[in-house]
């Protein structure tokens, strides 16, 4: 570890904790319904849209008629993907005439982006016509991303309103998400991204001559508007197959701190927007100092294990100066290779610029409990602050517990009601991850897509399970995932972590909405201190350590000892 | 709820133009009017034909150039086409067996670590220093001249952190090979 590797990820975070503010007061206004600069050029379009649609903007939506509009909507979004997909080959746009995707292969992929999961079982490059990128994936970028955003903020609102049935209007929130959210948020990040090297064009490839003399064709494309998207929604689906890995989609340390600062501003700046709806902007820099702690945390763990290098290569005579280069690009190094696979699993963001599966053992075991903790540092667009506040539930129940009260979050009461909706989400993921898992591992159809075995290949399992679940998107390679047995579990497992959240989520907020907000008394126990920044921490580890501990037991660790001990498999 | 079948449609209808049209291809317009060079992928031209991009790594095999990181894409290395990192795990002995030949293909070690193992994407365009250093003998060999000469060369290409801060010290192997070719043609 050197001081300039730590003074760059410091720099990037400084940056992203400057934007969390103007950012957050932006959001706070646009979901608060007031006018913003971009009212002028967005107004009529809104307009427009919800007359097309015959949608009253004014009319709100209780916690039920809420749910549906999120569920139809990402049917339809569903539905329109996988049609694409199934028939690029006879759409436009297609100059490299790929053909159809198969059956499984599409339904992997339409659930792995409706659910803002981005997973990945094919290479782009080799797989998607254009139409299909732009069309079919950059959009479901946009709108998973904002579904996200909508569902964040009726919760935000079950808090700020007192003995109402109402939540919100999802149509509207979805709608000012994209338009006044991510579209002008993507439109400067995507140009940025191609003054820094990144091609934008609707070519499909270019040949070149190499020195040497042999033809290389070298793929192109609209990436940018990918790019910028991909980050800002924290989607994580790259255009090419090895994702920001790819010198088209990362050239160079600036697109790589832009790519970071981007995956975390929208998700951090909701947190602060959280505050300020609430009323308390300290509420915001507890939740987001939670966040910071162990991003930071995570980034250090990653980085030390990088360092040193492999033990096993250096037996055979490489010097271990440069740390573990295997599947890392000598443009970023150890230390911008850490920070990103840290941020990009603490998000649910997924993409990656260095090759998970390739990290040293405890190097990949932190990206893999990262996710595990509920992608809620601070997680994706909208998710993580939901998936945060669930976890403040608990942690103000045990809290509550401890003393005998009963526990109450922001002035709303937490009674049981809540708390069984807030277990049956935080419980869908161990679910969905070790059972799965689990009939993976012992299955020969699981088995047989294992690149490296011995405890690795256990790991490769359960890193794309928990990558699934948790909405994330980024894998150990190694695995071979395209095969039905993969394909359909994965995207049952994406939908599963996607959906089977957001309705307890949802159904939370409209319990608390009808209650009223009672003030804070002598004995309220404060949720925007360091004793509760303390105490969600605490939760949100012992929720996935103890949850998840067994399993890499089985599968990191043991790796982590068998490496030192000389052992390959 | 069957009135929310309606929205259903037309916001996906209408978020997709938006978004998956009009957005990437306003942004197509823009980049292509405004930074043409890198919108089209960064080509490097020589006497009129495309030779490649200062972006994307390629393969060299030959003596007299210097030679890039392995690369895991196939079929053939550098396969800008088909992106790919190996994606053997840390204990894999496919990967401790492949690095264990290339040093010793190298006449043995210590050997910088990008030397011998391959990148993320399979396209690395970058060499470390070290490596860099470490071929300069052959390279002069081959081209007939001295190894400070060549050394130089090696010291104008590479490209230090910017501020001494931002990023890692890296050697773009195209652009050097590219300089080699014009300082020192004597040894083709």
């Amino acid at each position: 570890m050197s001081l300039i590797g730590w003074l760059q990820i410091g720099f990037v975070l400084i940056a992203v904790l400057l934007l969390v503010k103007p950012l957050g007061l932006y959001m706070a206004k646009v979901f608060s319904g007031e006018r913003t600069f971009l009212s002028p050029v967005f107004d009529p379009v809104e307009r427009g849209f919800y007359a097309l649609a015959g949608v009253r903007p004014d009319k709100e939506q209780s916690w039920l008629g809420y749910t549906m509009g999120v569920l139809l909507f990402s049917l339809a979004g569903f539905l329109s993907l996988y049609a694409i997909l199934r028939l690029q080959n006879v759409l436009p746009l297609n100059p490299q005439g790929f053909p159809a995707l198969a059956p499984d292969l599409a339904f992997n992929t339409a659930a792995s982006f409706v659910t803002n999961t981005n997973w990945q079982s094919y290479g782009g490059e080799t797989t998607m016509s254009h139409l299909s990128q732009m069309l079919g994936l950059t959009v479901q970028n946009f709108v998973s991303a904002a579904t996200g955003i909508a569902v964040a903020m009726a919760l935000t609102r079950a808090f700020i309103c007192s003995g109402a049935n109402e939540l919100g209007n999802f149509w509207v929130d979805l709608t000012r998400a994209t338009l006044y959210v991510l579209l002008p948020l993507a439109i400067v990040v995507a140009l940025a991204f191609v003054a820094l090297g990144l091609p934008q064009s609707l070519d499909a490839s270019f040949a070149a001559t190499t020195l040497e003399g042999v033809q290389q064709t070298i793929a192109t494309g609209p990436v940018a508007s990918q790019e910028a998207i991909k980050q800002l929604g924290t989607n994580g689906g790259g255009f090419f197959n090895v994702n920001a890995a790819h010198p088209f989609e990362n050239p160079n340390a600036f697109s790589n701190y832009l790519n970071i600062i981007a995956m975390l501003s929208v998700s951090a700046s909701l947190v602060y927007a959280f505050g300020q709806m609430v009323g308390s902007r300290r509420q915001g820099w507890a939740l987001l100092s939670v966040t910071v702690i162990m991003l930071v945390v995570g980034t250090g763990a990653i980085y030390w294990a990088e360092t040193f290098g492999n033990p096993l290569l250096t037996a055979v005579g490489v010097d271990p100066g440069l740390g573990n280069m295997e599947g890392k690009e000598v443009r970023f190094g150890p230390a911008m290779s850490a920070l990103y696979s840290a941020v990009t699993t603490g998000l649910s963001d997924g993409g990656v610029n260095a090759m998970h599966s390739s990290l040293t053992p405890l190097g990949g075991l932190v990206p893999m409990f990262l996710i595990q903790l509920g992608e809620v540092l601070p997680g994706g667009v909208g998710s993580g602050l939901y998936g945060l506040l669930v976890f403040a539930i608990l942690a103000v129940f045990v809290a509550g517990l401890m003393v005998g009260r009963t526990p109450e979050l922001l002035g709303k009461k937490i009674e049981a009601r809540e708390m069984k909706f807030a277990m049956l989400a935080i419980l869908i993921l161990p679910l969905t991850i070790l059972g799965f898992t689990a009939i993976s591992a012992v299955a020969e159809f699981g088995t047989s897509s294992i690149l490296t075995p011995g405890p690795h290949g256990l790991s490769e399992i359960l890193y794309a399970y928990t990558s699934a679940a948790g909405n994330n998107g980024s894998a150990f390679g190694g695995l071979s995932a395209n095969t039905p047995w993969y394909n359909t579990t994965l995207g049952i497992a994406m939908l599963l972590g996607r959906f089977a959240y957001i309705v307890p989520v949802l159904a939370i907020a409209g319990a608390l909405v009808t209650k009223p907000r009672v003030p804070a008394s002598s004995g309220t126990f404060p949720t925007d201190r360091p004793l509760f920044v303390g105490l969600l921490i605490g939760i949100i580890l012992i929720m996935g350590g103890l949850q998840f501990f067994p399993a890499l037991a089985l599968g990191p660790i043991v790796e982590h000892f068998a490496m030192l001990a000389g052992q390959s498999f | 709820m069957l009135n929310q079948i309606r929205p259903a449609i037309v916001f996906t209808l209408l978020l997709s133009a938006v978004t998956g049209l009009a957005y990437p291809l306003a942004i197509t317009a823009a980049a292509q009017a405004a930074f043409p060079g890198q919108a089209n992928g960064s080509r490097i031209e020589r006497d009129g034909v495309t030779i490649g991009s200062d972006l994307i790594g390629q393969n060299f095999a030959e003596p007299k150039y210097f030679w890039p990181r392995p690369s895991a894409t196939g079929p053939e290395p550098y396969n800008a086409a088909a992106s790919s990192g190996s994606n053997i795990g840390p204990t894999g002995k496919a990967l401790v067996d492949r690095v264990a030949a290339s040093v010793r293909a190298m006449g043995g070690g210590p050997v910088p670590a990008d030397a011998v193992t391959t990148s993320g994407s399979g396209l690395d365009p970058h060499i470390s220093p070290q490596y860099a250093a470490w071929q300069i003998e052959r390279v002069a060999q081959a081209r007939g001249v001295e190894p400070a000469a060549i050394a130089k060369l090696v010291a104008d290409v590479t490209e230090a952190p910017a501020l001494g801060i931002f990023g890692e010290p890296r050697v773009n192997v195209l652009r050097l090979n590219l300089a080699l070719d014009e300082a020192a043609p004597l040894g083709n």
